[in-house]
């Protein structure tokens, strides 16, 4: 051992280097235990919580979507079904950078590029692990492209789903409804959990109300999954028990639509904005719902772009509107029928009494005429003409008696301004107007006030009253049954899928319309019976082997000035007046009511009375009538 | 007394091993704790590698390569390894600013030099030659080091470990911190100058928090609250967390750990291993390791406690402690004591360099405890 010299410095060195590897020694033993005392709380103290969480990390819960239920028509034709269908779609939390996936997705044209927000917006709305679909409906053109690129999307794939079809595209869409992508306004009403399989929702119509009848439960099953979120089937030995609960398939639908009659409506009205309900009177049952124009409701199952959507939802002529209960039109003469019954039941009027029409009606003390449609005027009319013939001063002076409160009273037992209750939901009331709802609904004083004119303009169903034309649908029934009062509706029956089991729904009514006397109901009917058979309507009835009654009308869209005529041709197409026409048939055992509205349609007798014959033919006969290529234009009847 | 200590003459009786083992100036507990460790490794590595034999022979050729480098060592004289020490360490500096000037030209992390055929981190070869630096200037110096020496001993400790950390690289910027700290710890630095040194360092950590790249300042947030982003910083050690936790006392078997099986765990066979180990084989594995370790750290001290020159012992010393530095960062931030700053488990974990330089560390000690007698 060489000591160098430094002897005195060597022994102090020494001693101090053995303190201090004794003091390493020490620490490393103190460190020592705090990583043993850590890992003895990881693993031993709090074992159970990790290995839960463990669990929880390597078992995923997937749903298996149940199929939504078939619909059919009351005969067992198909009007939605299930089709297979492949479908992008991407699981948020696989996606290494989600804007330059989505950006470049839209690149090679598998979404359009206006509709990235949409998509964005969406994926933020679900889980990170849910699988959310960006685009449904792959043509295989899509497939071709993205298995190309395939590689560049990791967390994007092509899925197989079951997705809607309505194979017959536009008709009956308004009653029906579609399914459409889920939006965030349905996730704030709906359990996450229970659509986390599926990425359609019930938007309107059956689909929409019957929404939980039709979904069914979706079937949940454990998979087991690495980090990347891919399911793997097996681990080497480890083979975890995975749970696995089947779901309910959804109940198929039968509803009461008449598919051939619904068809023959649709025909008539195929170019126009109107609407068409045919009711059987004696349980409310719809036979046809046609509201035009419609749309394809594929489109919505599919998946619509921005645009597609915006040209649909912005379209002047509405086809996303569903006229039928959400339409308010002025009912204009068809309410005449119960105009005339009220003057009977409050005793004000003698049926058989002849009155004067000169062609207007002016209050007492006013010079201020109240025309009739046919200027030159009726001459003698009883009540029967007076429906007959839609005589409007017959109905002015009627309703000038009755007053606006007894009017709105009568009126409103007809079911009138309330909804009418259908299964598809989505009404609008109207309005029956009344001294009070005038006063309820207008600010200002000065408008606050009941004109005597107004009540006048009320007897033809003109001025501030509006109906749906399920609400006049609902009422023609309610006459052709002498009071019945069913609640319209579109289904029928369920069907549970697994046993086959039918289970009828029964049509709901409510309490009936009672009249003093039966007679009453007569008078009116007979006066619809004489619309059809030398009234306003002969020429729609011509040839019926059956009983109709009937009433036209026409709901101004267009006042016109005190001392102006009214002039057809200078008038534009939308400003017209709109046609009405309501009927039931046969008389004696009404099996249908039909109700047919066609805006600016310009005429009831001319416009509408032949497309409720159709319709009456095609259901009562089997007789299906549709439209010769040129439309039906007519004789004007403005204000019949 | 132990083994080692039969080297006269008097004993004949030396069993063959042990004469082989003295031939290669190569201490046999060590060497036996070193192997205990490797094989570990391997037999973990096969599990966390996903069942990859490749990588278990890759690995493998690793240790040998290691193995090599550290009968090398361990056949060098003291006083080589004194007389490479300025060398390696101005060469290791240079080579630390030509891989930051590259990093700052090409805008990004750069650790390693592109030699063709291997790739070179000069951080690596700093762990080393810093602490025999230190343990070089403070041979010439009377212990315990004054105000001058410790100013040099600064800029030798300071300087590499400012260039490692901006690498970014903060993980091999502390261990080269440590390394050289624990050389003058070693060599008596006085207890109030220790103070000092702990209130500056923990004033400029407070303005160093300033410098740190956003990535590591998260780490250290991360450790405060993992949850606060369970799928970006807080992932990793709410991940390894969990898979030592339902490992338990005995673990979910080998090759059973979902938590590694199914990638969760991330980094699973580098800086994450431990929590494989704490997952298929629980508590009684990680403490099975973790003697393992003690015993090659305390075989070490020992050795390094017989040897009676300055720069070998203080060198050898530091570099027994820094192996235990590594366990304990390591296994710290993988149980969630410490942030996550890239310091991998030794010979345990997969890949790098660090294992080749700890072996050599390992050979340079077995040379310094060889020689123990001749210098001073």
């Amino acid at each position: 051992m060489s000591l160098g010299g430094r002897i005195k410095d060597f022994w102090r060195e020494q001693h101090l280097f053995e303190q201090r590897i004794v003091l390493a020694i020490v620490i490393i033993a103190a460190l020592s235990i705090v990583l043993l005392l850590r890992l003895g709380w990881l693993q031993i103290v709090k074992h159970g919580f990790y290995t839960e969480l463990a669990a929880g990390n390597q078992v995923r819960i997937e749903a298996l979507p149940a199929p939504r239920g078939v619909i059919y028509d009351r005969n067992g034709v198909i009007l939605a079904e299930n089709q297979p269908a492949y479908q992008l779609e991407l699981v948020p939390e696989q996606v290494p950078d989600l804007n330059w996936t989505l950006r470049r997705l839209a690149e090679i044209g598998l979404i359009a590029e206006e509709d990235l927000d949409d998509v964005r917006r969406t994926i933020r709305s679900r889980r990170g692990f849910d699988s959310v679909p960006i685009r449904l409906r792959l043509t295989d053109e899509d497939m071709a492209t993205f298995g190309v690129h395939r590689f560049e999307f990791p967390g994007v794939d092509i899925r197989t789903r079951l997705a809607r079809h309505y194979p017959l595209g536009e008709i009956a869409v308004h009653a029906i409804g579609y399914v459409g992508t889920i939006s965030e306004s349905d996730l704030q009403r709906i359990d996450r959990d229970r659509y986390a399989g599926s990425s359609t929702i019930g938007k309107v119509g059956v689909e929409a109300a019957f929404e939980n009848v039709l979904r069914g439960r979706d079937g949940r099953r454990e998979i087991m999954v690495n980090a990347r979120g891919r399911s793997v089937d097996k681990l080497g030995p480890l083979q975890p028990e995975l749970k696995r609960s089947p779901g309910e398939p959804g109940h198929d639908l039968f509803l009461t639509l008449d598919l051939e009659v619904q068809q023959v409506a649709e025909a008539w009205v195929k170019d126009r904005r109107a609407a068409i309900i045919a009711l059987d009177p004696q349980n409310g049952e719809v036979l046809a719902l046609v509201s035009r124009p419609g749309f394809d409701p594929n489109g919505f199952a599919r998946g619509l772009s921005r645009s597609e959507f915006k040209l649909l939802n912005e379209d002047p002529d509405r086809p996303l509107f569903n006229r039928t209960v959400r339409g308010l039109y002025p009912p204009g003469s068809t309410i005449k029928p119960i105009v005339a019954m009220a003057g009977l039941e409050y005793g004000i009027i003698d049926p058989l009494e002849a009155r004067f029409c000169p062609g207007y009606f002016s209050l007492p003390g006013s010079r201020h005429r109240f025309r009739d449609w046919q200027p030159r005027g009726h001459g003698n009319v009883d009540m029967v003409t007076a429906i007959a013939q839609s005589c409007d001063p017959y109905f002015y002076a009627l309703a000038e008696r009755l007053g606006v409160q007894r009017l709105h009273d009568f009126l409103g037992r007809f079911g009138l301004a309330a909804e009418t209750g259908i299964d598809i939901g989505g009404e609008k009331t109207g309005v029956l107007p009344s001294v009070e709802w005038k006063r309820k609904v207008f600010k200002r004083r000065s408008e606050q006030v009941w004109f005597p004119g107004e009540t006048v303009i009320f007897g033809i169903g003109q001025g501030y009253m509006t109906s749906t034309p399920m609400q006049i649908a609902q009422m023609t029934a309610i006459v052709a049954t002498r009071g019945r009062h069913w609640v319209p509706h579109v289904v029928r029956a369920t069907r549970d899928p697994v046993t086959q089991r039918v289970t009828t729904i029964k049509p709901k009514s409510l309490p009936a319309v009672k009249l003093q006397n039966d007679a009453h109901w007569d008078k009116a009917i007979n006066g619809m019976r004489a619309v059809m058979q030398g009234g306003t309507a002969s020429r729609a009835a011509f040839g019926a082997p059956y009983s109709i009654a009937g009433k036209t009308g026409t709901a101004q869209v267009f006042t016109v000035a005190q001392n102006a005529r009214y002039n057809e041709s200078a008038i534009a197409e939308r400003l017209r007046d709109h046609a009405w026409f309501v009927a039931f048939a046969p008389i004696e055992d009404p099996k249908i009511a039909v109700v047919v509205l066609v805006e600016n349609g310009r005429s009831g007798s001319g416009t509408a009375a032949p497309i409720a014959r159709a319709v009456m033919d095609a259901y009562l006969l089997r007789k299906f009538i549709v439209p010769t290529a040129a439309p039906v234009t007519d004789t004007i009847n403005p204000g019949e | 007394m132990l083994r080692e200590e039969v080297d006269g003459p008097t004993r004949r009786t030396l069993s063959y091993t042990t004469r082989l083992l003295s031939t290669l100036r190569l201490d046999g507990p060590l060497l036996i704790g070193l192997a205990a460790i490797a094989l570990y490794s391997q037999l973990i590595l096969f599990s966390s590698s996903g069942g990859d034999w490749e990588s278990v022979i890759r690995g493998s050729i690793r240790l040998v390569i290691g193995a090599t480098i550290m009968l090398t060592l361990a056949q060098l004289r003291p006083s080589t390894l004194r007389r490479i020490t300025p060398w390696l360490y101005g060469v290791g500096l240079a080579l630390l600013i030509v891989v930051d000037a590259i990093g700052y030209v090409g805008k990004g992390a750069q650790r390693w030099l592109d030699l063709g055929f291997i790739r070179f981190q000069p951080s690596e070869l700093m762990k080393l030659a810093v602490p025999m630096a230190c343990a070089l200037l403070l041979r010439e110096r009377a212990l315990p080091p004054d105000l001058r020496t410790l100013g040099l001993l600064a800029a030798i400790i300071l300087i590499p470990t400012a260039l490692t950390i901006v690498q970014p690289d903060l993980g091999t910027g502390l261990l080269i911190l440590f390394a050289g700290t624990l050389v003058v710890v070693l060599g008596g630095l006085a207890w109030r100058i220790m103070g000092v040194l702990a209130a500056i360092g923990a004033a400029s950590a407070a303005i160093g928090w300033n410098f740190l790249h956003d990535y590591q300042r998260q780490r250290v947030l991360t450790l405060l609250d993992p949850q606060a982003d369970p799928l970006g910083s807080g992932y990793h050690i709410i991940q390894s967390t969990i898979a030592i936790g339902s490992g338990g006392l005995f673990g979910k078997g080998y090759l059973q750990g979902t938590q590694g099986q199914l990638e969760f765990l991330p980094e699973r066979t580098t800086d994450f291993v431990l929590a494989v180990i704490g997952e298929e084989f629980g508590f009684v594995g990680i403490v099975v390791l973790m003697g393992l370790y003690l015993f090659v750290v305390f075989r070490a001290l020992f050795l390094t406690s017989q040897m009676r020159d300055t720069f070998s012992r203080l060198l050898s010393g530091s570099l027994a402690a820094i192996f235990f530095v590594y366990v304990f960062i390591n296994a710290g931030m993988v149980s969630g004591l410490l942030p996550v700053v890239g310091v991998p488990l030794p010979l345990v974990s997969y890949g790098g360099t660090s294992m080749v330089t700890l072996l050599a560390g390992f050979g340079m000690l077995m040379s310094l405890y060889a020689n123990r007698k001749l210098a001073g």
